[in-house]
């Protein structure tokens, strides 16, 4: 069964928080990981490979690049 | 008691042990003679002939939050964590830092990440490793966080000799502030290696102790009945600093960072010379780079692993170089051996004897071996003398390094 916006967003709210410290509340569908959350593309690997885990998704490395916002990553494990 | 050179203080202190989590449990502990090995509770214990070591008595990720943790070998998280005791009890506002540098070196560097990063490599691919991987398992590592964190432009720098690795640090930071490198360095050792592997390794060696019946009693520095070290972990860390930019600041200065003897055996890869030749030569050296005589030094907190090869000629040389009048300690008795780590607690050991004018003591040591004609503190700690005072801290490594580094009350 297919996860819903709101359960991937705290699914993805969870990895940021374990990984960066930002509180999971913050990590809205909006906010882009430079400009808003200053997270850096080290910290967006280890997201992705955290993510993969979750959620069973693997993001290769030529589409994590495009994956600029919260809402792009949601979209992206939706398919 | 001095040259016409820079003069190197101790102006902070930062340590993280199997006796405690900071400098002042450690040191109190320490002088109460309690001993900081605990039996393995993991499970691997069975696969291992030694079912016991010295962890550190606070667990670093306890301390750390959790996302910098992560991103952390464990040599890195203590070394990360003393060093910000150090850096703190030093109390710099500012400094230039292109003036500030850092010496932190480890023995064996991330090797838990390394055997850890390998089963994941295993066992889901080169896609799950966590991009920190490599500045986890480099044994710079440790040097170069907290050389981020303290902004050290001037220089970092990791060295690497096994269990002299804390103390060559600490005199290579002294050589870097006398050559007008660097007005501040943060400078020690650190080490996290209580994995299966680095047990059955040195076991292979027959290098470490396998009293499984007695571990707070298997670290027996000088007993007869001593049967090899004690693996433990931790980091010791200081805070050295020329003396002109210390009283510019009005700073607290502990000791000061006389000088470093360094030499090397030349004999073997991992068994101690047996006349003690290189263990000599680095004393000597220590005391001619301090302007130092044997009379000077009053208390030497010597390597003393608790292996049947290397504390008795440790002593001889003391004895030859120094006298048979400093007090003579063996801490290991109660920390276990923190490898690259070693040398650094045991210098802050060694200053703060000069600073508290006392002497730690060493345990387990019911039956004194033959040859040994130097003042040893057994059991309770015994006061130093007043006065001008010097204290010598030894550290020796697995390749023939030989290193000793002095210190001298103010």
């Amino acid at each position: 069964m297919a996860m819903t916006e709101q359960e991937i967003l705290a699914g993805i709210g969870k990895i940021i928080n374990e990984i960066t410290g930002i509180p999971a509340a913050e990590v809205t569908p909006e906010k882009n990981f430079v400009d808003d959350l200053d997270i850096d593309s080290l910290s967006m690997v280890e997201i992705a490979v955290a993510a993969q885990d979750e959620f069973g998704v693997e993001i290769p490395d030529d589409q994590l690049k495009h994956l600029k916002t919260v809402k792009d990553v949601i979209n992206f494990i939706q398919g | 008691m001095s040259k016409d050179q820079v003069r190197v203080v101790v102006t902070g202190l930062g340590a993280t042990t199997p006796l405690g989590g900071d400098v002042a449990s450690t040191w109190s502990a320490l002088l109460a003679g309690r001993s900081g090995v605990r039996t393995i509770t993991e499970d691997w214990a069975d696969s291992v002939p030694v079912k016991f070591a010295a962890f550190a008595a606070v667990d670093p990720t306890e301390v750390l939050p959790r996302p910098e943790a992560r991103r952390l070998d464990r040599a890195e998280q203590l070394a990360l964590v003393a060093a910000r005791e150090a850096w703190a009890d030093a109390g710099i506002e500012k400094v230039d830092a292109e003036r500030l540098g850092v010496v932190v070196g480890s023995g064996i560097g991330g090797i838990t990440t390394i055997l850890a990063a390998y089963d994941t490599f295993k066992e889901k691919g080169w896609q799950r490793l966590s991009p920190f991987t490599v500045p986890m398992l480099m044994p710079n590592g440790p040097a170069g966080w907290i050389g981020i964190e303290v902004g050290a432009r001037a220089g970092v720098h990791a060295t690497v000799s096994a269990c002299a690795t804390g103390a060559e640090s600490i005199g290579y930071a002294i050589e870097m502030i006398r050559s007008g490198r660097a007005d501040v360095v943060v400078a020690g050792g650190t080490e996290a290696a209580i994995h299966p592997l680095n047990i059955g390794s040195f076991a292979a060696m027959r290098a470490m102790s396998t009293r499984n019946d007695d571990p707070q009693g298997a670290s027996r520095p000088w007993d007869r009945g001593r049967d090899g070290f004690v693996l433990g972990e931790g980091a010791g860390i200081v805070v050295l600093e020329s003396e002109e930019h210390a009283r510019a600041r009005g700073a607290k200065v502990y000791a000061v960072a006389a000088g470093v003897g360094y030499s090397a055996d030349a004999h073997h890869i991992a068994q101690p010379e047996p006349t003690g030749a290189g263990v000599m030569l680095a004393m000597r050296r220590v005391l001619e780079d301090s302007g130092l005589t044997g009379q000077d030094v009053k208390h030497v907190n010597a390597h003393a692993t608790s292996t049947p090869a290397g504390d008795v000629v440790e002593t001889v040389a003391i004895n030859q170089v120094i006298g048979g009048h400093p007090l003579v300690t063996g801490t290991k008795s109660m920390t276990g051996h923190l490898l690259g780590g070693a040398g650094g607690i045991e210098s802050v050991f060694t200053v703060l004897a000069l600073h508290e004018r006392i002497a730690p003591g060493t345990i387990n040591v019911d039956d004194l071996d033959d040859g040994i004609e130097v003042d040893l503190v057994l059991g309770a700690p015994r006061k130093l003398p007043d006065g001008q005072i010097a204290a010598i801290n030894n550290s020796f490594g697995f390749g023939g390094h030989d290193v000793a580094v002095a210190f001298t009350s103010l």
